[in-house]
Protein backbone atom coordinates (compact mmCIF):
# COMPACT_ATOMS: atom_id res chain seq x y z
CA UNK A 1 0.00 0.00 0.00
CA UNK A 2 0.76 3.42 -0.33
CA UNK A 3 1.06 6.00 2.30
CA UNK A 4 -0.75 8.83 1.44
CA UNK A 5 1.73 12.17 0.79
CA UNK A 6 -0.80 14.46 2.25
CA UNK A 7 0.52 13.60 5.61
CA UNK A 8 3.50 15.23 4.72
CA UNK A 9 3.98 18.66 7.10
CA UNK A 10 1.12 17.17 9.20
CA UNK A 11 1.61 17.69 13.19
CA UNK A 12 1.35 14.74 15.37
CA UNK A 13 0.42 16.10 19.08
CA UNK A 14 2.81 17.30 21.49
CA UNK A 15 4.10 16.13 24.73
CA UNK A 16 5.27 17.31 27.24
CA UNK A 17 7.11 15.10 30.11
CA UNK A 18 8.40 15.71 33.70
CA UNK A 19 11.90 13.94 33.48
CA UNK A 20 11.80 12.17 36.73
CA UNK A 21 15.71 10.56 37.95
CA UNK A 22 14.29 7.38 38.43
CA UNK A 23 13.27 6.87 35.06
CA UNK A 24 16.90 8.19 34.05
CA UNK A 25 18.15 5.44 36.34
CA UNK A 26 16.45 2.57 34.49
CA UNK A 27 17.69 4.10 31.35
CA UNK A 28 21.06 3.80 32.43
CA UNK A 29 20.20 0.50 34.22
CA UNK A 30 19.05 -0.98 30.55
CA UNK A 31 21.91 0.58 28.48
CA UNK A 32 24.48 -0.86 31.13
CA UNK A 33 26.00 2.75 31.83
CA UNK A 34 28.79 2.69 34.21
CA UNK A 35 29.57 6.33 34.73
CA UNK A 36 28.51 7.43 38.07
CA UNK A 37 27.75 10.77 37.15
CA UNK A 38 24.00 9.23 34.82
CA UNK A 39 22.99 7.44 38.01
CA UNK A 40 24.34 8.56 41.59
CA UNK A 41 23.24 12.80 42.55
CA UNK A 42 26.03 13.85 44.26
CA UNK A 43 28.43 12.44 41.70
CA UNK A 44 26.51 14.26 39.10
CA UNK A 45 26.63 17.51 41.58
CA UNK A 46 30.28 17.31 42.43
CA UNK A 47 30.61 17.22 38.29
CA UNK A 48 28.99 20.80 38.04
CA UNK A 49 25.63 19.74 36.66
CA UNK A 50 22.62 20.79 38.78
CA UNK A 51 20.75 16.86 39.06
CA UNK A 52 20.89 14.26 36.91
CA UNK A 53 22.31 15.13 32.99
CA UNK A 54 19.39 13.56 30.31
CA UNK A 55 21.57 11.30 27.92
CA UNK A 56 22.17 11.98 24.69
CA UNK A 57 19.66 9.91 23.13
CA UNK A 58 16.89 9.63 25.61
CA UNK A 59 14.91 12.36 23.72
CA UNK A 60 13.47 9.48 21.64
CA UNK A 61 11.49 8.77 24.98
CA UNK A 62 9.42 11.85 24.55
CA UNK A 63 7.49 11.01 22.02
CA UNK A 64 6.32 7.88 23.75
CA UNK A 65 4.95 9.24 26.81
CA UNK A 66 1.67 9.22 25.52
CA UNK A 67 -1.77 6.94 25.49
CA UNK A 68 -0.99 5.47 21.76
CA UNK A 69 2.41 6.64 20.75
CA UNK A 70 2.31 4.62 17.80
CA UNK A 71 -1.36 5.81 16.54
CA UNK A 72 0.30 8.20 13.68
CA UNK A 73 1.67 5.06 11.90
CA UNK A 74 -1.66 3.48 12.21
CA UNK A 75 -3.41 6.89 10.61
CA UNK A 76 -1.08 6.44 8.04
CA UNK A 77 -2.07 2.79 7.65
CA UNK A 78 1.09 1.17 8.27
CA UNK A 79 0.94 -1.97 10.62
CA UNK A 80 3.43 -1.55 13.57
CA UNK A 81 5.29 -4.80 12.76
CA UNK A 82 6.45 -4.00 9.43
CA UNK A 83 7.91 -0.88 10.55
CA UNK A 84 11.87 -0.73 10.94
CA UNK A 85 14.22 2.12 12.00
CA UNK A 86 15.58 3.78 9.09
CA UNK A 87 17.87 6.56 10.36
CA UNK A 88 17.95 8.92 13.39
CA UNK A 89 19.68 12.00 14.48
CA UNK A 90 19.63 14.86 17.35
CA UNK A 91 21.21 18.32 17.33
CA UNK A 92 21.81 19.58 20.30
CA UNK A 93 21.45 23.07 22.11
CA UNK A 94 21.76 22.70 25.82
CA UNK A 95 21.85 19.89 28.33
CA UNK A 96 18.56 18.84 30.16
CA UNK A 97 18.30 17.35 33.69
CA UNK A 98 16.28 15.38 35.65
CA UNK A 99 13.66 17.80 36.84
CA UNK A 100 12.70 19.17 34.06
CA UNK A 101 9.39 19.81 32.09
CA UNK A 102 10.40 18.78 28.13
CA UNK A 103 8.03 19.26 25.37
CA UNK A 104 8.59 17.87 22.38
CA UNK A 105 6.41 19.08 18.93
CA UNK A 106 6.67 16.31 16.07
CA UNK A 107 6.10 16.64 12.83
CA UNK A 108 6.06 14.93 9.27
CA UNK A 109 8.22 16.35 6.86
CA UNK A 110 9.02 13.55 4.04
CA UNK A 111 7.03 10.53 2.74
CA UNK A 112 8.50 8.52 0.02
CA UNK A 113 8.89 4.88 -1.79
CA UNK A 114 11.99 3.02 -2.85
CA UNK A 115 12.31 -0.31 -4.67
CA UNK A 116 8.95 0.35 -6.43
CA UNK A 117 6.82 0.45 -3.23
CA UNK A 118 8.49 -2.53 -1.65
CA UNK A 119 9.94 0.25 1.09
CA UNK A 120 8.26 3.47 2.28
CA UNK A 121 10.29 6.46 4.43
CA UNK A 122 8.17 8.26 6.43
CA UNK A 123 10.59 10.95 8.18
CA UNK A 124 9.66 12.94 11.05
CA UNK A 125 11.21 16.16 12.43
CA UNK A 126 10.70 16.86 16.79
CA UNK A 127 11.82 20.16 18.35
CA UNK A 128 12.80 19.41 21.92
CA UNK A 129 12.36 22.49 24.18
CA UNK A 130 12.59 23.39 28.24
CA UNK A 131 9.62 25.02 29.97
CA UNK A 132 10.15 28.26 28.99
CA UNK A 133 10.89 27.71 25.55
CA UNK A 134 14.53 27.21 25.37
CA UNK A 135 15.50 25.15 22.30
CA UNK A 136 17.19 22.03 24.19
CA UNK A 137 17.52 19.79 21.05
CA UNK A 138 16.18 18.50 17.46
CA UNK A 139 15.46 15.04 16.27
CA UNK A 140 14.85 13.68 13.05
CA UNK A 141 14.13 9.90 12.38
CA UNK A 142 13.12 7.79 9.42
CA UNK A 143 10.65 5.37 10.02
CA UNK A 144 11.21 2.11 6.74
CA UNK A 145 7.87 0.57 6.27
CA UNK A 146 8.23 -2.57 4.40
CA UNK A 147 5.79 -3.15 2.05
CA UNK A 148 6.11 -7.29 1.44
CA UNK A 149 3.54 -7.97 -0.84
CA UNK A 150 5.43 -5.89 -3.06
CA UNK A 151 8.15 -6.68 -5.35
CA UNK A 152 10.44 -4.31 -6.90
CA UNK B 1 36.74 12.46 30.88
CA UNK B 2 39.69 9.92 28.72
CA UNK B 3 39.96 12.75 25.74
CA UNK B 4 43.56 13.76 25.09
CA UNK B 5 43.62 17.23 24.93
CA UNK B 6 45.50 17.03 21.69
CA UNK B 7 43.01 15.46 19.10
CA UNK B 8 44.08 14.95 15.86
CA UNK B 9 42.33 13.55 12.27
CA UNK B 10 42.47 9.59 12.37
CA UNK B 11 42.81 9.41 16.70
CA UNK B 12 40.33 6.90 16.99
CA UNK B 13 38.12 6.58 20.33
CA UNK B 14 38.28 4.32 22.81
CA UNK B 15 35.82 1.61 22.17
CA UNK B 16 33.49 0.28 23.89
CA UNK B 17 33.14 -3.64 23.71
CA UNK B 18 29.04 -4.54 25.30
CA UNK B 19 28.63 -7.89 26.43
CA UNK B 20 26.38 -10.17 24.42
CA UNK B 21 22.55 -8.29 24.27
CA UNK B 22 19.75 -10.67 26.29
CA UNK B 23 16.33 -10.54 26.39
CA UNK B 24 16.63 -8.99 29.45
CA UNK B 25 18.58 -6.06 28.17
CA UNK B 26 15.62 -5.67 25.64
CA UNK B 27 13.10 -5.60 28.37
CA UNK B 28 14.99 -2.82 30.42
CA UNK B 29 15.35 -0.93 27.46
CA UNK B 30 11.73 -1.38 26.29
CA UNK B 31 10.85 0.24 29.72
CA UNK B 32 13.80 2.40 29.89
CA UNK B 33 13.14 4.43 26.80
CA UNK B 34 9.23 3.80 27.06
CA UNK B 35 9.15 2.21 23.20
CA UNK B 36 7.15 -0.56 23.96
CA UNK B 37 6.65 -2.14 20.71
CA UNK B 38 6.24 -5.85 21.26
CA UNK B 39 8.42 -6.72 18.47
CA UNK B 40 11.35 -6.13 20.22
CA UNK B 41 9.90 -7.88 23.55
CA UNK B 42 7.14 -10.23 22.37
CA UNK B 43 8.20 -13.26 20.65
CA UNK B 44 4.62 -14.25 19.50
CA UNK B 45 4.42 -10.96 18.30
CA UNK B 46 7.58 -11.10 16.17
CA UNK B 47 6.59 -14.56 14.67
CA UNK B 48 3.33 -12.97 13.62
CA UNK B 49 5.52 -10.38 11.60
CA UNK B 50 7.42 -13.34 10.11
CA UNK B 51 10.18 -12.67 11.95
CA UNK B 52 12.38 -15.84 13.88
CA UNK B 53 13.02 -14.13 16.98
CA UNK B 54 12.86 -11.01 18.63
CA UNK B 55 15.59 -8.48 17.97
CA UNK B 56 17.08 -5.23 19.58
CA UNK B 57 15.94 -1.90 19.54
CA UNK B 58 18.44 0.38 17.10
CA UNK B 59 18.07 3.19 19.58
CA UNK B 60 19.78 0.58 22.18
CA UNK B 61 22.55 0.69 19.53
CA UNK B 62 22.72 4.32 19.45
CA UNK B 63 22.52 4.95 22.99
CA UNK B 64 26.00 2.65 23.30
CA UNK B 65 26.70 5.30 20.52
CA UNK B 66 26.16 7.76 23.66
CA UNK B 67 28.25 6.18 25.72
CA UNK B 68 30.64 5.94 23.44
CA UNK B 69 30.53 9.74 23.16
CA UNK B 70 30.17 10.66 27.05
CA UNK B 71 32.96 8.45 27.79
CA UNK B 72 35.35 10.43 25.81
CA UNK B 73 33.87 13.92 25.86
CA UNK B 74 31.59 16.10 28.62
CA UNK B 75 28.06 15.56 27.44
CA UNK B 76 27.96 19.28 27.01
CA UNK B 77 30.16 19.48 24.27
CA UNK B 78 28.45 17.04 22.37
CA UNK B 79 26.96 19.06 19.19
CA UNK B 80 24.63 16.35 17.00
CA UNK B 81 25.06 12.54 16.48
CA UNK B 82 23.75 11.10 13.67
CA UNK B 83 23.17 7.08 12.45
CA UNK B 84 21.90 4.60 9.74
CA UNK B 85 20.71 1.66 11.14
CA UNK B 86 21.89 -0.74 8.65
CA UNK B 87 21.43 -4.38 10.37
CA UNK B 88 19.06 -6.17 12.91
CA UNK B 89 20.77 -6.47 16.00
CA UNK B 90 19.92 -10.36 16.89
CA UNK B 91 19.59 -11.43 20.50
CA UNK B 92 23.13 -12.45 22.36
CA UNK B 93 24.63 -10.50 19.65
CA UNK B 94 27.69 -8.22 21.03
CA UNK B 95 28.25 -4.97 19.71
CA UNK B 96 31.53 -2.81 19.92
CA UNK B 97 31.29 0.87 19.15
CA UNK B 98 33.78 2.64 17.05
CA UNK B 99 34.93 6.16 16.32
CA UNK B 100 37.24 7.79 14.65
CA UNK B 101 38.59 11.47 14.32
CA UNK B 102 37.95 12.61 10.93
CA UNK B 103 37.98 16.31 10.47
CA UNK B 104 38.65 19.05 12.48
CA UNK B 105 36.51 21.95 11.72
CA UNK B 106 36.66 26.10 13.09
CA UNK B 107 32.88 26.75 13.38
CA UNK B 108 31.44 30.87 13.63
CA UNK B 109 29.39 31.06 16.23
CA UNK B 110 26.85 33.80 17.39
CA UNK B 111 28.86 37.09 18.78
CA UNK B 112 31.81 36.32 16.71
CA UNK B 113 32.90 33.57 18.77
CA UNK B 114 34.78 30.42 16.86
CA UNK B 115 34.41 27.34 18.59
CA UNK B 116 37.33 24.52 17.58
CA UNK B 117 35.19 21.07 16.65
CA UNK B 118 35.74 17.02 15.81
CA UNK B 119 33.77 15.56 13.71
CA UNK B 120 33.52 11.87 14.27
CA UNK B 121 32.77 8.46 11.99
CA UNK B 122 30.84 6.11 14.00
CA UNK B 123 30.05 2.53 13.49
CA UNK B 124 28.34 -0.33 15.89
CA UNK B 125 29.69 -3.56 14.67
CA UNK B 126 28.69 -7.36 15.67
CA UNK B 127 31.23 -9.90 16.62
CA UNK B 128 30.44 -11.75 13.26
CA UNK B 129 31.69 -8.31 11.65
CA UNK B 130 28.17 -7.33 11.15
CA UNK B 131 27.77 -3.58 11.10
CA UNK B 132 24.41 -2.09 12.61
CA UNK B 133 24.63 1.26 12.48
CA UNK B 134 26.84 3.81 10.58
CA UNK B 135 27.23 7.68 11.64
CA UNK B 136 28.59 10.64 12.70
CA UNK B 137 28.65 12.83 15.23
CA UNK B 138 30.46 16.49 15.93
CA UNK B 139 31.86 17.24 19.66
CA UNK B 140 33.39 20.58 20.46
CA UNK B 141 37.01 20.72 21.94
CA UNK B 142 38.76 22.98 24.52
Amino acid sequence: MAIDTAAIGRRLPEVTVDIERGRLRLFAKAIGETDPVYVDLDAARAAGHPDLPVPPTFFCALGHEQPDPFGWLDELGVDLRQVLHGEQSFTYHLVAYAGDRLTARPRITDIYARKGGALEFVVRETAVTRAGGEPVAELTDVVVVRNREVTA
Amino acid sequence: MTAPRHVEVGDDLPPLRLPPISRTTLALFAGGSGDHNPIHIDLDVARSAGMDDVFAQGMLSMAYLGRLLTGWVPQERIRSVQVRFRAITPVHGQPTCTGRVTAIEHTDLPGGRVERRARLDLAVTLADGTTTLQGDAVVALP
